[in-house]
């Protein structure tokens, strides 16, 4: 069997894996157990005594569920692009290591890329069968949240991974979590509706990554996808995407080969 | 056209470097060095910290485009060949690049994949590689509590994995202390005599004495010389050195007054008057009969590190 180089790559993060993947099984499960009970279940509650017509006639705990599914899925993405990658390039040094190898500089970025949508497809797999046994699926297009919700994650690491690599202190990532994470993660239409938002801002969420993953997740979850917008929002993603591995590869090869 | 004298002396030139450059924004680490290394040969590059010696090996690694001048390495170029090339090198690195989570054996494991070697080959090579590093009992240790010269060791096994024709050693004992550097260097020696072609840098005279068939000493990213290490020693020093120290306040004076001496160089340190000469003890006499009497004198032969004194003006390790 002849492996890519990349693929080279992705089996030294798999054989790192294999030291760390039950506790990290955990968490994935304990992660949306614990929103959609708190917030979906109790939230919830409250929220639909209220009355969900601006939700769209949804249970909150059907909202909910896939925006937070996008939502997990851009937090993935974001830990497995940060820390990772610094710790390669400047504590453990494996990234060195690879490039003295056959691998070129995007061989080494492609692997870890690969290895993050393999633990953004594991983590969303865990993620929708918490919401299945929640109750919280509407449709069986919620199959198609899976591909929806690992694009989201792409969508970060692919941009955050190209800039990691030229990082040189990881107080920089402290930055990306406080005013870029967290932000989305509230604003971006996973916990209410974007039309909540006062309209000056509204279009501020319409440009986040997060926005698009949100309401594709969320439209497939539910059933109501309509085609034009989910391409609308695939396109957008996948753009993202390739836009920043054309990028990484320049910044790979920068930091490894000077 | 194999078989010709042309062919075989051809083929026999592993690294060609003329007029090989590398350059930093503005500064120059290397100022254009020419070399020949040949199969089966311990070259080595003899300089200080900053010198242009890790900026060579990284540029031999292919992991550094030159800025300037040609290379070629195993007939290939290093910008647009590296991954072909590095497939068929070693490198020890000068830091470790060792993943320490994972066991010994992982570690060689994940380098075998890197190179697209099967398992089962990988399997036989790491036994018989951590045989020779001597880390056969560690080999499902994990890497992280090794000691230093464990880990070294792990990485020029590491760095063994693909039998390459060509291992690079940056400064394969910086840091270890003077018994682990032994077995490093007693590995090396024996690598040496299997026939593998070794390049290392390192700023320890007794590793290039006892390791290097023939050396380049590097100041300032250019060559000062280059030859066997008893070529040079012959070549730029004398065949003995008498080493005087005198009490701090004598110094200066007994310099000037031992400058007058029918030595062939007289060297003043810091600490520590240099005389280069043939015949040591008689030297010696001629300084006593100056009416000077040295705290301390000691005749030995003349070194390497004499030699980079003589070329540079500057001592080696500091």
């Amino acid at each position: 069997m002849i492996w890519s180089f990349a693929g080279r790559g992705f089996r030294y993060w798999l054989t790192n894996y294999r030291r760390t993947w039950r506790g990290s099984i955990y968490s994935s499960l304990l992660s949306p157990v614990l929103y959609l009970g708190a917030m979906g279940l109790g939230l919830g509650k409250l929220i639909d005594a209220h009355g969900t017509a601006r939700l769209g006639g949804v249970g909150y705990l059907a909202f909910l569920a896939p925006g937070l599914l996008a939502a997990a899925a851009m937090q993935a993405g974001i830990e497995e692009s940060t820390y990772p990658v610094l710790g390669s390039v400047k504590w453990r040094r494996t990234y060195y290591a690879a490039a003295a190898s056959p691998l070129r500089p995007s061989d080494i970025f492609h692997g870890h890329l690969m290895f993050t949508v393999m633990r953004l497809a594991m983590n969303s797999v865990i993620f929708l069968a918490v919401m299945a046994a929640f109750g919280a699926i509407a449709s069986p297009w919620a199959l198609a949240a899976l591909p929806a919700a690992v694009l989201t994650g792409l969508a970060f690491a692919a941009p955050i991974e190209a800039w990691a690599i030229t990082v040189t202190k990881d107080t920089s990532f402290a930055l990306v979590f406080r005013f870029g994470m967290i932000p989305l993660f509230l604003f971006s239409g996973t916990f209410f509706p974007v039309s909540q938002l006062p309209s000056w801002i509204r279009p501020l969420a319409y440009v986040t990554p997060l926005w698009h993953g949100v309401a594709l997740c969320r439209s497939l979850s539910l059933g109501d996808a309509s085609l034009g917008g989910a391409l609308v929002h695939v396109g957008y993603l996948a753009a993202l995407a390739v836009l920043s591995i054309a990028v990484g590869n320049r910044t790979y090869r920068r930091r490894l080969c000077v | 056209m194999p078989g010709s004298v042309t062919w075989v002396l051809a083929s026999d030139v592993l690294i060609h470097a003329r007029g090989l450059a590398k350059r930093f924004g503005s500064a120059e680490a290397v100022a254009g060095i020419d070399f020949d290394l040949h199969r089966g040969e311990a070259f080595g590059f003899l300089g200080p910290n900053g010198a242009g010696k890790s900026s060579t090996m990284r540029m031999i690694g292919c992991v550094s485009p030159p800025s300037g001048g040609k290379l070629s390495i195993l007939g290939m170029d290093p910008v647009a060949d590296g991954p072909a090339i590095r497939a068929r090198l070693g490198v020890v690195p000068q830091e470790d690049t060792l993943d320490v989570e994972l066991t010994v054996r992982e570690n060689l494991l994940i380098y075998g994949r890197y190179f697209g070697l099967p398992r089962q080959m990988i399997a036989e090579r790491t036994a018989r590689l951590l045989e020779f590093v001597q880390l056969a009992d560690r080999a499902d240790d994990q890497v992280e509590p090794l000691s230093g010269g464990m880990k070294r060791r792990l990485t020029i096994a590491r760095s063994l994995i693909n039998e390459p024709e060509i291992l690079l050693l940056d400064e394969p004992t910086t840091g270890l202390d003077p018994q682990a550097r032994h077995a490093v260097w007693d590995r090396l020696y024996r690598l040496k005599q299997q026939g593998v072609t070794l390049v290392l840098t390192t700023h320890y005279m007794d590793e290039a004495e006892q390791l290097c068939d023939r050396l380049a000493v590097m100041d300032r990213g250019r060559f000062a010389a280059e030859g066997s290490p008893r070529e040079l020693i012959k070549r730029y020093a004398t065949p003995e050195v008498l080493e005087l120290r005198f009490d701090p306040a004598e110094h200066e004076q007994a310099a000037e007054k031992i400058a007058g001496l029918p030595a062939e160089r007289l060297e003043v340190l810091a600490d520590r008057l240099l005389l280069y000469t043939g015949d040591g003890d008689a030297a010696l006499l001629a300084v006593r009969e100056l009416g000077l009497e040295p705290l301390t004198s000691l005749v030995r032969r003349s070194t390497l590190e004499d030699v980079f004194l003589r070329l540079t003006g500057r001592q080696l390790e500091d």
